[in-house]
């Protein structure tokens, strides 16, 4: 008797929340008959990097009538958060995927997709091995870093290049982290060991770019990709050799961050990265930043959200750019002192096609 | 009514005809997990009614599979938390096991079958760690689980060196969690099936035995049990141990629901868990609460999200919902303590 009670007042409740739910969606449900279901999954949703992704991808979604769902994990590293966003997106019928893939533990989740007939194109992150999706919109990251490297050895003149690696981890291993130090180093000039890993490269000897010279590298340190992990990477550097007049940083606020420790440690030296963030594109108008070269996020999102709209519409399937095994969606180097034989575009141009705020 | 000018007026109150709205308090008094239960299915019919992909078979094999990993968790979190602890180091221990279970079998450098005994002994040992640390020293549960969760987690990067390892490179008793069979369309995953023995037997344990008596009397009050005669220490070492032991299990199931073991695999585990036991209707301060409202808890939790998803809704409005979800399950509560015998 007393329990009848407890669910009938349980149930009404229940029931009243239902029907809230039925009027929204109504409302939503009427546009978009014929659209094509895709979800955009990056690393996180704080990122500016992500962010314009998802800015880019919304703003190109009513062109293509896509509907659009955004997910992310919680922050980097979450696989967990991406492997649901893939799964919710299979349960939901979205035609296609795009994802930055945040490591090897979601491969199992796209095949998953893959196999319930979804088309997955990665963005930014190719990922291991890179016929885990149907194909990949990036930058060249190794070209970005090489960018950086050709420009570096040539700014340097012929002197003795002191160099600080500001790498995104050290406790695991990306292809963003290897590709762009590994594009520097070889920018540079200097002889490469194992082209997937950071650090086992000989820590003196001569670099070929530009006049050439001698070089010596101070440290790998992880800066996590942010401004405080930058500084306090910049500092261990500082730390171990006071001399430093080279850095390469993996992004813009990695270089940031180096560039206070530098300036709190009373020195100067010469920073590269990679990024093109419009925060990033005015430090290098601000002479924080020597060179930076930039990508394309907008581009990764909106290139990709018409290629799986066309795939669902019974078009073709975009194939990746001859020599690589991903789509090509460009780089260019950002910098206010060019070099020659390193084509550059200069701030103003930069921060006319720089993403972010 | 109290202002009554009889001298008895206790007991002339507790003649008083209860209304309506006591009566469900008190029924909800009884059995707490009455009210995640009404949620959940409050929850289910306005997501049926709101979306057509919400309640098929493929739906739900895919919203029991999301749960699973996190109630296995909350199995050893509703342990703790009913002797009036917390346990932080849940993630980290169900990490820690599982990248030792994977490294230890990579391309079958050990037979899966003891690589997967290991890592449970593991966390297992590890719960006990806590609970020794908790009954022997004396400190608070809150601090030595922050402790561990670093210590675990350290441990964890340090031995698979921070690189993840994929399913096919491990033997198939690890990634069978994964595997699983149809029931009328609804794919269930043998995690799934692992998940549902665990709350069958820890649940019965919980309520049909004696030593469930006595983790509900620990987490009442830890003196008067020991008073009467509770032998309150070994309990609450038990209870850290079992914890242990169910974060193993629930690490073999995340590398099956993976396809890999990955070190920062599942970084809000720890809250996710406790947010599962809080709404499932067990108290945080000890002694009240019942397994299967964890699980209803879990439910719910993973509902909102899924539903929310399949509407197309940005996911920070899930995690809004959690939020809001976490606050009207404790307010709750607090209405249903008030009960007026």
């Amino acid at each position: 008797m007393r329990s009848g009670v407890a669910v009938f007042t349980a149930t009404a409740a229940a029931f009243s929340l239902a029907a809230c739910n039925r009027g929204s969606s109504t409302d939503t449900g009427g546009g978009g008959e014929a659209a094509v279901g895709v979800v955009l999954i990056t690393k996180d949703s704080t990122n500016p990097f992500f962010v314009a992704m998802q800015e880019g991808a919304k703003a190109d979604a009513a062109k293509n009538n896509v509907k659009l769902t955004v997910a992310s994990g919680k922050q980097e590293g979450d696989d967990q958060g991406q492997i649901t966003a893939i799964e919710d997106a299979i349960a939901r019928g979205d035609k296609g995927i795009l994802i930055t893939p945040m490591s090897t533990g979601v491969n199992a989740a796209i095949k998953k997709a893959r196999e319930a007939g979804l088309y997955v194109i990665a963005l930014d992150t190719p990922p291991d091995p890179a016929n885990t999706v149907d194909i990949t919109f990036a930058t060249d990251n190794r070209e970005a870093g090489k960018l950086d490297g050709q420009w570096a050895a040539a700014t340097l003149d012929g002197k003795p290049a002191v160099i600080a690696l500001l790498d995104l981890f050290n406790d695991k291993i990306v292809s963003v982290d290897y590709n762009r130090d590994q594009g520097f180093l070889e920018g540079m000039g200097i002889p490469l060991n194992d082209p997937k890993k950071n650090g086992d490269e000989a820590k003196t000897g001569k670099y070929t770019g530009g006049k050439g010279g001698d070089y010596t590298i101070v440290c790998n340190e992880a800066g996590n990709g942010a401004e405080d992990g930058g500084r306090t990477a910049m500092e261990k550097c500082l730390a171990k050799n006071p001399n430093i007049n080279l850095v390469y940083t993996i992004n813009e606020p990695t270089a940031v961050g180096a560039n206070a420790a530098l300036k709190a440690a009373g020195t100067t030296a010469t920073i590269v990265s990679v990024d093109g963030g419009c925060a990033g594109v005015a430090q290098v108008k601000n002479g924080v930043i020597g060179a930076t070269a930039q990508q394309y996020p907008l581009k990764m999102a909106t290139m990709g959200m018409e290629a799986i709209a066309k795939v669902a519409r019974g078009g073709e399937k975009p194939t990746p750019d001859p020599g690589l095994d991903f789509k090509n969606t460009g780089v260019a180097l950002v910098t206010d002192k060019p070099v020659e034989g390193v084509e550059s575009i200069d701030s103003a141009k930069g921060a006319e096609i720089c993403w972010g705020k | 009514m109290a202002t009554t000018t009889t001298s008895s007026a206790a007991a002339e109150f507790a003649r008083r005809q209860h209304s309506p709205m006591e009566r469900v308090q008190h029924q909800l008094h009884g059995k707490p997990w009455l009210s995640p239960l009404f949620l959940l299915l409050g929850t289910f019919v306005a997501f049926f009614i709101a979306t057509p992909t919400f309640l098929t078979a493929n739906s739900m094999g895919i919203l029991l599979q999301q749960t699973a990993v996190v109630a296995a968790l909350a199995v050893g979190q509703t342990l703790v938390i009913l002797t009036a602890g917390i346990d932080l180091s849940v993630g980290a221990i169900m990490v820690l096991s599982m990248m030792v279970m994977a490294t230890l079998a990579r391309d079958d450098g050990m037979p899966g079958v003891l690589a997967l005994l290991i890592g449970v002994v593991l966390a297992t040992g590890a719960g006990l760690l806590n609970g020794l640390l908790v009954t022997r020293i004396n400190l608070p549960p809150f601090i030595v689980t922050l402790g561990t969760l670093s210590i675990f987690t350290a441990i964890a990067l340090l031995y698979s060196g921070g690189s993840s390892i994929q399913a096919d490179r491990l033997p198939d008793i690890l990634n069978l969690l994964g595997e699983g069979f149809s029931i009328g369309g609804v794919r269930l995953t043998w995690g799934i099936v692992v998940v549902g023995v665990m709350y069958a037997v820890v649940g019965f344990v919980l309520s049909q035995t004696a030593w469930g008596r006595y983790v509900y009397a620990v987490g009442d009050d830890v003196e008067s049990a020991r008073l009467s005669g509770v032998p309150s220490k070994r309990v609450l070492l038990a209870v850290y141990t079992l914890a242990g032991l169910t974060y193993g299990l629930a690490a073999w199931v995340l590398i099956g629901r993976a396809g890999a073991a990955t070190p920062n695999a599942a970084p809000d585990a720890n809250l996710a868990s406790i947010t599962a036991v809080v709404i499932g209707g067990t108290s945080l301060f000890g002694g009240r609460g019942r397994l299967i409202g964890t699980l209803i808890g879990a439910l719910i939790v993973q509902t909102f999200a899924f539903g929310l998803s399949q509407l197309g809704v940005n996911q920070q409005w899930r995690v809004l919902a959690t939020g809001v979800l976490v606050i009207v399950a404790v307010a709750i509560d607090q209405w249903i303590r008030k009960v007026r015998s």
